[in-house]
């Protein structure tokens, strides 16, 4: 039996930085301010002393230049973790991400791996506005040769790092800013995390909501309400945008009939989208209504509070999405 | 800017089931005309409009329980521009912030293709994937369930009550709740009192025979209406027997709008009015019980019809019952009861004669009348049936 | 009129009476009425429905029937005997 010890996340990501870089000599960690700083949201603090300079690198201020050399260094059989501060920032990377880290496997017909594991911050709700608020991690699930992990738990925040790290190919992984500061409860003992299925995380009869990522708590909580209502309902964390675990939303849909997708992004086009779209081509016959999304107001996300609340997905909007979708269930 | 709102179409009526809209955005609407259906407890009511104007915008949508008194369309009032109606309380807080271009669907134009939700044109039914398999499975016909999803739709559990043929809210259980509940109402609420008495019709039958007589059938008068003419006369003498009782007061009809207790041929009953009987002339209150009785058993009343009776009266003479003590039907103060009309032993003038008499007995709010009142009535509707020329 | 006919003209008779009967009375079983008992009690039928089957017939056979014959007519095997005996009068 072991030991369970209290974390906040971003303690939790810390420590599977640590596992990572003490298992495997292969793995450095490089970014901007990761080194002398301790990082931009402070979750690479300490590693400079415990690692060194040559396992801890700081880069120069050039997304495209230090994610392209993250992808050298993988493809020369290193192990990089680089930190891209924040998913707005990769645009300026994107060419090196989707266009060499995403493609050389495929391009080389096998020849070439890249092994390479991006870590960026993603979300809003902290009134950063417009260009500092993305949530692009759907995005990124669009382009094959690349797995997207969004973590929304401690456990999942430690030990997804340690698995992605070991993947032959890119992973690339989304840590949503609100949660940095929350508390949670992991093992002492560390160990490998699967990145390949979502997982259920309340069950029910009612209703399936499924989510990600930094709305796991609201749609938790969402789910408390609607039990008050007498609804009991089923909450599936996917864990892992691409690949999809196309079984499990067909098994939470087929279980209760009804389903509702809660994603921070912008509903067009978005990974809310797909998950319908699977579930019409998997799950068609199951329903027993139509399938619902609570997603971000079509909106570049807006700074005063009030307003960039009202475009947020929250609770009272999921629970009023799965109130209508439960209308005349049994 | 006028709000068009969910009527009460009944004592009992908590909301309706939206149906379908009949008008569109930008068109001009009268008092009076038909501009929706509203599914209740009774049937598909066709829902007048109170107001006259300009239709600016849509808000109840088909398969929409809606609460009485809910807005369900803003109008313009007539000589006010359709644009000066903003689009009112939509999403939290954005509305607010947002400037006039780019602004959600709903927003109000003139051009009738912009917000108007499509009328169920034909018969497709919603169901769900589920539902419809099920349905197949137990060979339930879907077109008799009544849905309880999302947008009307039918669901798993409608087709697996209604198979099991249990609680499925068909449309007569539905009536029979409606029934239940404001009888129960009434008798919870309303002191009741009755009088009764026996009246002499001879001569009121015998003049509508000769009167028929020389009419062909399409023009026939039946002896209730005779009798509803009477009995608004008679309202005339004992005007606190006409009206409603609301908030702890009584407030009497200028208007005498009769309900004609009618029972459909389903199962059910339900009372329609017809209007300003004291005032039609008797070819035309038969005309028009003739056309409400005809739209109650197609199941087409309008709003119309339910809304605002004074009195009621319930005609148990074809059934072969001669006395007939009713229950009120709130808000209304009274209720009058008809038996049949049949042949009599009578003492006229010392000697016994056989003459056709009908009872009559009336129902009386204690809280706003008493015996007396309901004495007078009765005194009164025997007067004018002793004068049918009159009526 | 020959036999051929008379039955021929029983049958239309018989036929639009239904048919009267049917339009206020979509559900009732015809075949199954006791021709000799009253109407209006085996088929729920008020006052008003009676005009109306009354008017029904006046339409597609052409007959009015006064107030006074109402008695005649109060079973089925009345009314069709009557609407037949004053078709062949006229």
């Amino acid at each position: 039996m072991t030991q369970s010890m209290r974390v906040t996340y971003r303690e939790a990501l810390r420590q599977g930085l640590r596992d990572a870089l003490l298992q495997d000599p292969r793995v450095f960690v490089m970014g901007e301010d990761v080194g002398r700083y301790g990082g931009t949201y402070a979750v690479t603090k300490g590693l400079l002393e415990e690692f060194g300079e040559e396992r801890i690198r700081d880069t120069p201020l050039s997304e495209s230049a230090f994610v392209g050399a993250g992808i050298g260094a993988a493809l020369n059989g290193m192990r990089p973790i680089v930190e891209v501060m924040t998913v707005n920032f990769s645009f300026l990377a994107l060419d090196q991400i989707v266009n060499n880290a995403a493609t050389l496997r495929h391009m080389s017909g096998g020849q070439l791996s890249v092994p390479v594991v991006i870590r960026m911050t993603t979300g809003g709700g902290r009134q950063l506005a417009a260009q500092h608020s993305h949530s692009l991690e759907g995005w990124y699930a669009h382009v094959p040769g690349l797995r997207i992990l969004t973590p929304a738990t401690h456990e999942d925040a430690r030990g997804m790092l340690l698995s992605a790290v070991l993947d032959p190919d890119p992973v690339l992984i989304f840590e949503h800013a609100l949660l940095l500061n929350v508390e949670g409860d992991i093992d002492e003992q560390s160990h490998p995390v699967d990145i390949d299925r979502a997982a259920v995380r309340r069950s029910g009869r009612d209703v399936s909501l499924i989510t990600y990522g930094g709305t796991l708590g609201k749609t938790l909580a969402a789910a408390s309400a609607l039990a008050q209502a007498g609804i009991d309902a089923e909450v599936l964390d996917l864990r892992t945008l691409r690949p999809l675990d196309t079984a499990a939303i067909v098994a939470t849909v087929g279980k209760t009939r009804r389903a509702v997708i809660v994603d921070e992004g912008w509903r067009s086009g978005s990974i809310s989208a797909e998950i319908m779209a699977r579930i019409n081509e998997h799950a068609f016959y199951d329903l027993d209504a139509p399938v619902a999304r609570v997603c971000s107001e079509e909106v570049p996300l807006p700074y005063p509070q009030h307003l960039e609340e009202a475009a947020l997905p929250q609770v009272d909007k999921i629970v009023h999405a799965a109130r209508r979708v439960s209308a005349g269930r049994a | 800017m006028l709000e068009f709102k969910m009527p009460s179409l009944g004592a009992d009526m908590e909301d309706g089931l939206f149906v379908q809209w009949m008008v569109e955005p930008g068109q001009a609407v009268r008092r009076g005309d038909v501009v929706c259906v509203v599914e209740t407890q009774k049937g598909a009511v066709d829902v007048e409009i109170w107001d006259s104007g300009t239709i600016a915008r849509l808000i109840a949508a088909p398969g929409q329980k809606i609460p009485v008194g809910q807005t369900l369309a803003l109008l313009a009032a007539p000589g006010e521009p359709l644009e000066a109606i903003g689009a009112g309380p939509l999403s939290v807080g954005l509305a607010a912030a947002l400037p006039a271009s780019g602004a959600p669907a709903t927003a109000i134009s003139p051009a009738p293709a912009a917000a108007a939700p499509e009328p169920a044109p034909d018969a497709r039914l919603k169901v769900s994937p589920a539902a419809r398999h099920r349905a197949g499975e137990l060979k339930v016909d879907l077109s008799r369930i009544r849905g309880s999803g999302v947008d009307g739709a039918i669901t798993l559990a409608d087709v697996e009550s209604a198979a099991a043929g249990a609680t499925q809210p068909t449309r007569a259980a539905g009536m029979r709740e409606a029934i239940a509940t404001a009888m129960s109402r009434s008798k919870h609420e309303i002191p009741h009192y009755y009088v009764a008495t026996d009246i002499n019709v001879e001569r009121a039958a015998d003049w509508l025979e000769k009167l028929n007589a020389g009419r062909p059938v399409t023009e026939r008068i039946l002896f209730v209406a005779l009798t509803l003419k009477a009995i608004a006369r008679a309202l005339a003498d004992v005007p606190e027997l006409n009206g409603t009782f609301a908030g702890g007061a009584f407030c009497r009809s200028e208007s005498i709008h009769i309900g004609v207790v009618t029972s459909l041929r389903g199962g059910g009953i339900v009372v329609p009015a017809v209007h300003d009987v004291d005032r039609l002339a008797l070819p035309e209150l038969m005309g028009a019980l003739r056309d409400v009785l005809a739209r109650a058993r197609a199941g087409k009343l309008r709003s119309s019809d339910l809304a605002d009776g004074t009195i009621t009266v319930t005609n148990m003479g074809d059934l072969g019952v001669e006395t007939v003590f009713g229950v009120i039907y709130p808000p209304q103060v009274a209720l009058v009861g008809l038996g049949r009309v049949v042949a009599k032993p009578w003492a006229v003038n010392g000697s016994v004669v056989v003459a056709r008499s009908m009872g009559a007995t009336l129902s009386g709010d204690h809280r706003v009348t008493d015996g007396l009142s309901g004495a007078r009535f009765l005194a009164g509707l025997r007067e004018q049936l002793d004068h049918p020329e009159a009526l | 009129m020959s036999a051929n006919e008379a039955v021929k003209s029983r049958e239309r008779i018989r036929a639009a009476v239904y048919e009267a009967i049917l339009a206020i009375a979509p559900e009732a079983d015809l075949e199954h009425v006791r021709p000799d008992g009253l109407l209006r009690e085996q088929l729920d039928i008020d006052s008003f429905d009676f005009l109306n089957v009354l008017v029904g017939i006046h339409k597609s056979i052409g007959i009015d029937i006064p107030e006074v014959d109402y008695a005649k007519v109060a079973t089925l095997k009345g009314m069709l005997d009557y609407v037949a005996e004053r078709l062949e009068r006229s």
